[in-house]
């Protein structure tokens, strides 16, 4: 870095402070992000090799060819197709549901005034910061003995529906949206769920698709209530199946990393392609 | 202020009714089971057989322990990287913004069962590429799995990894809703940009950085995956067993739920600390 004239800063000592800088941020963020990227990169790389090839004693940085062959041997050792089919379908049903859920709760939150509604308000809030391991013994014994939902469709979707931050972003989105609109439409008389459904949730599809990527990625990559509550080989979600076969003596490891590139790979195209509404979704937390 | 109820209740109807029965109600059963015997059909009222067994254990110790561990390293380091993150990608003189965001943010998709297995292969004792790296440069071979402070190592590794730029991206979007001319006032009076980070930066991203200091807490103390599948069932002895371990080995292996319950309490009794801390730490001058 050059060192800048205390008297009287010229252009160019100051576009030199700059170019210094330019550079010493890039010296400083370009190791960071290999090393951030190498556990994804390794990850592509193992889920191509053979076994031997990855417990070889030689260094292996670059792709090779044999991801079908680690696909068929994951496939042989469980049902990882059937498994990613199970994760999708609940996947896709949650976030319809969950989004319908949160943003009539928002709705409600934002444009009503009722009885109860500091409550519920204070209710949201406080269980952002419970720790999820204070219900999950009851929901397990309900679910599974009460209800006897063990390993169903059901069990992997309803209970966890409820979500705090996706109602207090929905509400966030709704009040900010102009409500002479609403209420004009009322005094044409328009019904409330009408308002709801056909002029405020079409104004808010950009939270929507925020909210909705949000929910699909938890639900993809849920693992703990659904290693509990569906434990059965026939409906595990594909992270439970592949969870299974971590720490198996006899195991193909270029399946588990093929499995693991499967799971990722399609949350990585979306993320590039939606990144914008991604981001909002996470930031969404905590700026208000 | 005209009211509403009717309406406003239909709206709420099925998300507070799914709230009712999956989180209100377990949230006081959990309670209630905690002073109950389990282990035995039917279950009875004892209110001291858990919470008895639990201040003597040192199963429960070593997991506390482990988890407190955690939690004042990992932690801090992670929200510092974070902050140095945000405040980096934040700067206009950086090129190729997008690859960077994408390095940093890409591994907030990732699943926890996929980056553990990445993890657990990587750090191999006899084949995984870290190892292998070191010998490369003349460095011997780290037994990351048999010895304790390895092992939690590499857990810590691995949670920062998945969660730093998950806080950069909560971070950033603090940073850019401050005000552009508050900088540029504080140039034009040859502020350097150090000083700005320390007087100017810090300060007003504080509440975030608490609010994202707290989220990450609450998520670590729950931590479970991690020494799950990649140190293996809390591996090496129970050196990096943590309380969301022990919770599931004792209600889920051994299903006994009451002591789990009262494992699940401490926890709960935690993050209520750790939340009025928070209160405390964000609350208005006076």
């Amino acid at each position: 870095m050059t060192s800048r004239s205390p008297i009287s800063h010229s252009r160019v000592s100051r576009s030199q402070a700059r170019l210094g800088r330019s550079i010493a941020l890039h010296l400083f963020l370009t190791p960071l992000a290999l090393v951030w990227l190498f556990p994804l990169w390794m990850m592509v790389v193992f889920s191509t090799m053979p076994d031997n090839g990855i417990f070889s004693p030689d260094i292996e940085l670059l792709p090779h060819g044999n991801f079908l062959d680690n696909v068929s041997n994951l496939q042989r050792g469980t049902n990882f197709i059937g498994a990613i089919g199970i994760s999708v379908s609940v996947a896709v049903t949650y976030t319809f549901l969950s989004v319908m859920l949160t943003s009539m709760a928002g709705w409600a939150l934002a444009r009503y005034n009722f009885f109860g509604k500091g409550m519920v308000v204070a209710i949201i809030f406080g269980t952002i910061t419970l720790p999820y391991a204070v219900v999950l013994i009851p929901q397990f014994i309900m679910v599974a003995r009460d209800f006897k939902l063990a390993n169903t469709w059901v069990a992997l979707i309803v209970p966890p529906l409820f979500n705090s931050l996706g109602v207090l972003f929905m509400r966030q989105s709704f009040s900010m949206m102009p409500h002479e609109l609403f209420d004009a439409a009322k005094v044409e008389g328009v019904k409330e769920w009408r308002i709801f459904l056909f002029v405020a949730l079409p104004l808010a599809r950009p939270m929507l698709a925020a909210l909705a990527i949000i929910l699909f990625l938890a639900s993809w990559n849920n693992y703990l209530w659904p290693l509990l509550i569906n434990s059965k080989p026939g409906a595990m979600t594909a992270p439970v199946a592949l969870g299974t076969l971590i720490g198996l003596t006899k195991v193909s490891w270029g399946g588990i990393m093929a499995g693991a590139v499967m799971l990722t790979a399609p949350m990585l195209v979306v993320f590039v392609l939606l990144q914008r509404h991604f981001v909002a979704g996470i930031a969404a937390g905590a700026i208000k | 202020m005209r009211y509403q109820n009717a309406t406003a209740y239909r709206f709420l109807a099925p998300y507070l009714l799914i709230f009712s029965i999956f989180w209100l109600w377990p949230i006081i059963d959990s309670f209630l089971i905690s002073f109950q015997a389990t282990r035995t059909v039917p279950w009875r009222f004892a209110p001291t057989f858990n919470w008895g067994r639990l201040i003597g254990d040192p199963a429960f110790f070593n997991a506390l322990k482990n988890t407190l561990l955690i939690l004042v390293i990992q932690v801090p380091v992670m929200i510092s990287l974070a902050i140095v993150m945000a405040v980096l990608l934040n700067s206009p003189l950086l090129k190729a913004r997008g690859l960077f965001r994408f390095a940093f943010f890409a591994p907030v998709v990732v699943g926890e069962v996929a980056y553990s297995a990445v993890f657990r292969l990587m750090f191999n004792l006899d084949y995984g590429i870290i190892n292998k790296l070191l010998n490369s440069i003349g460095l011997p071979s780290v037994d990351w799995f048999t010895n304790v402070t390895p092992a939690m190592a590499v857990i810590m590794m691995a949670v920062t990894w998945r969660w730093a730029g998950y806080n950069a991206i909560i971070l950033l979007a603090g940073l850019q809703s401050i005000p552009e001319d508050v900088y540029e006032a504080a140039t034009l009076d040859r502020v350097s940009k150090v000083k700005q980070f320390f007087y100017i930066t810090l300060p007003l991203l504080k509440p975030i950085i608490v609010f994202c200091a707290v989220l990450s807490i609450i998520g670590t103390m729950q931590l479970f995956t991690e020494p799950f599948l990649i140190t293996e069932r809390g591996g090496p002895g129970g050196g990096t067993e943590t309380l969301g371990l022990l919770l599931y080995r004792q209600g889920f292996r051994s299903l006994n739920f009451g002591y789990a319950s009262a494992v699940a309490y401490t926890m709960a009794g935690l993050a209520i600390a750790i939340s009025l801390v928070q209160i405390w730490l964000t609350r208005e001058p006076k």
